[in-house]
């Protein structure tokens, strides 16, 4: 394998995140609006300064990002919609930085959100995919609720992990949701109240469920001479991977399309997981979290539970992780669930993640993991971004 | 090990009665494979005809070697249990209103990784066999059961959900004097059937079947003329509301095709029995049969027709009758339509000829009534929606999937002249 271009002379800027809501009479397309023109005013950039555009949503329909560009008045000559959920952000991401390294792009906004009626939760479900359809609806229709359920169920027999294991990483993330005032949740969550909460599909329990609500995600991607002629922080990207469907023949998923990636994530990135100040995964349930710290080399394969027993996961701790409270706390606002880790990781880089902020927080791991469209997660992707420098 | 299922209690008439919710209907057609399989009561999986892979879930090109070549094959049907779940809550009614809900990954010994529902006896680790059932939407769904049967193993909540088990359920059998109508009643009593109904017609006719029948405990003997639409009414009036499974044995038939006889009248006859008299029963237990599939543990569960194996392709010997079993089949399929939003179930049982007077001068082998009424049974038991009874039945479904043309050829051979 021939060395990768490197993201060098790319930045990434003003991450905005439009407070979320648990349901929205809004649609998606005003969702998205909000966080494009959120993240355009942060740049003090106008619609038409843009000629780039990256779209993920699941509530469009029966708009794309085709639709998108007349609804909005934008008038991109790049334009791109990623169907990828939970891995949406660093796909979008890293397509973006190579349009605008090769000139095909000067400024790109990525977005993702969706709205969340009372039934869209429903009707999401009954047209996700046409395995699910198929082979895992009829089964008790439990959504991704059973097939996490099923995927916790064995890595714990696997591996002797407790449900006060995955508590841990729940609770460390709802004290730092407490320190976001746009998260969804906002009372406090001990280790006490998550073991006894209802069963959901054993053993998965309430808080080991995301909050499906309304949202959007934004971040915009330029070279690094644009956003320092606007005067703009920025990130820089150290290095990116993204892998489908991976490991097809393991049973059941207790790893992911990371494990193929890893090496190349940290070489091109010049850096060791020792060198990461936090980490941002994808939390769409806690055994997800617990296996992406495994699979990105925090730990050994089997010793996530270990691992989350001995670190402190919270802002303030030695292993910040899901610093803005994450979808567990935060809330899935749907394809934007894709994006709030790598964009909550974007302020902490620039520095300017407020209450959340980790103390000298200068290298950010994101990753993402989407779409269940049998009896696993599809979609793996990861970033590694650092603090961007001014040139 | 699984409590057993004790008799319904008298329904409360005040009650609501719960109504016919369904699982998820939607499949595609490459999945479409599995049904038919199940309608069978056949354990089948999509195998590449280039590379052998076995492939599940339903696809529309081989996971291996990307072959378009993709045909059904039974398999089978062991495996390991992976993982398991019991699912709480579910934005479905159907599953809202029954969990806690059982489901489970499975490893087939064949290879693939299949979600299933889960019966109760399964355990993480166990060996299971894996059934493929029709469910409430007519669609075919995986269910592990343990590898060695268990006590009340039958009475599981999931399992029975699956099937249309006599146990506990009202039975109407149209008609008294067919010749299959002992073995019938004795296998459905046998099989825990809580009262067999009987339909009578001409009551002042005498008819051996009435001696031996009247006799039985939970047995009971009605007056139901099929070609008279103010009787069948009537009866559906008295049972309509507790009959959960009809079996329309109704039959009239006489020897010859449309040369043989000088006029219409015994196919007016055949038809009035064999076609418009399902239509009868239909439109008066129909209605009610619908809207009891959601009861509880002797809900409407199933219409079963008893039919000719040549209503799929004639027999000139018996062209006639065979005609008005064509007709019959065929409504059937459009009964099959009309009952699916209920999940009322239709199943036909093909059988070859029978033996009793009217194939007389037929060879054998012939389907004597108590295997007919064995197959039934099990066919019920199974939840299956198509039933071949008998070497006959069996062979001529073969020669039917294989070739059409060739089947009809070879039924219309010639006589051999000089």
């Amino acid at each position: 394998m021939g060395k990768r271009l490197g993201y060098e002379g790319i930045a990434v800027t003003a991450p905005f995140s439009t407070p979320y809501q648990r349901y929205s009479i809004e649609t998606a397309h005003w969702w998205i609006a909000r966080a494009l023109r959120g993240s355009l005013r942060a740049a003090g950039l106008k619609p038409a300064d843009l000629d780039g555009f990256s779209v993920s949503s699941f509530t469009l329909f029966p708009d794309t990002a085709v639709g998108l560009t007349q609804h909005l008045g934008l008038v991109p000559r790049w334009l791109d919609h990623i169907p990828m959920g939970g891995a949406s952000g660093v796909v979008a991401l890293r397509r973006a930085a190579r349009a605008v390294q090769a000139g095909d792009a000067d400024v790109v906004a990525c977005v993702a959100g969706d709205t969340n009626h009372i039934d869209s939760f429903r009707n999401m479900l009954s047209s996700f995919s046409r395995f699910a359809q198929d082979a895992s609806y009829p089964y008790g229709y439990g959504g991704p609720n059973a097939n996490f359920a099923l995927m916790t169920d064995r890595y714990m027999q696997e591996f002797g992990a407790t449900r006060e294991d995955f508590g841990r990483i729940c609770v460390a993330q709802r004290e730092n949701a407490l320190k976001n005032p746009n998260a969804v949740m906002k009372k406090p969550l001990t280790l006490e109240q998550y073991l006894s909460a209802r069963p959901i599909a054993d053993p998965i329990a309430l808080f080991d469920c995301v909050m499906p609500c309304a949202g959007s995600e934004c971040f915009l991607v330029m070279s690094v001479e644009e956003a320092t002629r606007r005067n703009l922080p920025f990130a820089t990207i150290g290095s990116t991977i993204e892998r489908h469907n991976a490991h097809a023949e393991d049973p059941i998923q207790l790893r992911g399309g990371w494990t193929l990636d890893i090496d190349e994530l940290y070489s091109m990135a010049d850096c060791s997981p020792a060198d990461i100040d936090l980490l941002q995964t994808y939390d769409d349930y806690p055994v997800i979290s617990m296996m992406q710290m495994e699979d990105l080399g925090f730990c050994d394969k089997g010793s996530g539970p270990e691992f989350v027993r001995t670190r402190n996961l919270t802002v303030t701790g030695d292993f910040p992780h899901n610093t803005s409270g994450g979808q567990l706390s935060a809330g899935q606002a749907g394809a934007a669930g894709g994006f709030i880790g790598l964009v909550e990781a974007l302020r902490q880089v620039q520095g300017v993640a407020g209450g959340t902020q980790v103390k000298d927080a200068r290298k950010a791991l994101v990753s993402g993991f989407g779409m269940i469209n049998y009896d696993r997660g599809v979609c793996t992707s990861a970033a590694i971004l650092n603090s961007g420098v001014p040139a | 090990m699984t409590p057993p299922l004790r008799p319904p209690s008298k329904k409360d008439p005040q009650k609501r009665t719960n109504p016919p919710l369904r699982p998820p209907e939607a499949r595609s057609r490459a999945a479409l494979g599995l049904t038919a399989a199940a309608a069978e009561g056949r354990f089948a999986l999509q195998v590449c005809e280039e590379c052998a892979s076995v492939q599940y879930p339903p696809r529309d090109a081989c996971k291996a070697c990307l072959s378009t070549d993709l045909v059904w094959r039974d398999q089978s049907s062991s495996g390991t249990l992976l993982a398991e779940t019991t699912v709480r809550t579910s934005t479905k009614l159907f599953f809202r209103e029954r969990m806690p809900w059982r489901m489970g990954s499975v490893r087939l010994d064949v290879g693939p990784v299949i979600l299933c529902h889960l019966h109760g006896d399964c355990r993480r680790d166990d060996k299971v066999t894996i059934l493929n059932r029709l469910d409430a939407a007519g669609q075919g769904v995986l269910l592990a059961v343990p590898a060695e049967r268990t006590d009340n193993m039958d009475d599981d909540p999931q399992l029975r959900a699956l099937s249309a088990d006599p146990k506990h359920r009202r039975i109407l059998i149209t008609d008294l004097r067919n010749p299959n109508t002992p073995a019938l009643a004795g296998a459905l009593l046998d099989a825990g059937a809580a009262t067999v109904f009987l339909g009578e017609s001409e009551s002042w006719r005498p008819h051996a079947n009435r001696s031996t029948l009247a006799e039985l405990e939970n047995v009971e003997i009605l007056p139901l003329d099929v070609t008279d639409t103010a009787s069948v009414e009537k009866l559906a009036g008295e049972i309509g509301g507790k009959t959960d499974i009809l079996i329309n044995n109704a039959r009239f038939m006489r020897p010859g095709g449309a040369l043989d006889r000088g006029d219409t009248a015994f196919a007016r006859e055949e038809m009035d029995v064999n076609y418009l008299g399902l239509m009868r029963l239909a439109q008066a237990f129909g209605p009610g049969m619908c809207s009891r599939t959601g009861d509880g543990v002797n809900s409407a569960a199933t219409w079963v027709n008893i039919l000719s194996v040549h209503a799929l392709s004639n027999a000139p010997e018996y062209g006639c009758f065979t005609a008005s079993n064509a007709a019959a089949y065929s409504l059937s399929q459009s009964l099959r339509g009309e009952f699916r939003t209920s999940g009322l179930r239709v199943m036909n049982v093909f059988t070859g000829p029978t033996d009793d007077d009217w194939y007389q001068e037929l060879p054998p082998p012939k389907v004597t009534p108590n295997a007919l009424a064995r197959a039934s049974v099990a066919g019920l038991r199974q939840g299956l929606e198509d039933v071949w009874c008998g070497d006959v039945a069996n062979e001529i479904r073969e020669r039917w999937r294989r070739d059409p043309k060739v089947l009809e050829r070879e039924l219309t051979q010639g006589v051999e002249g000089a």
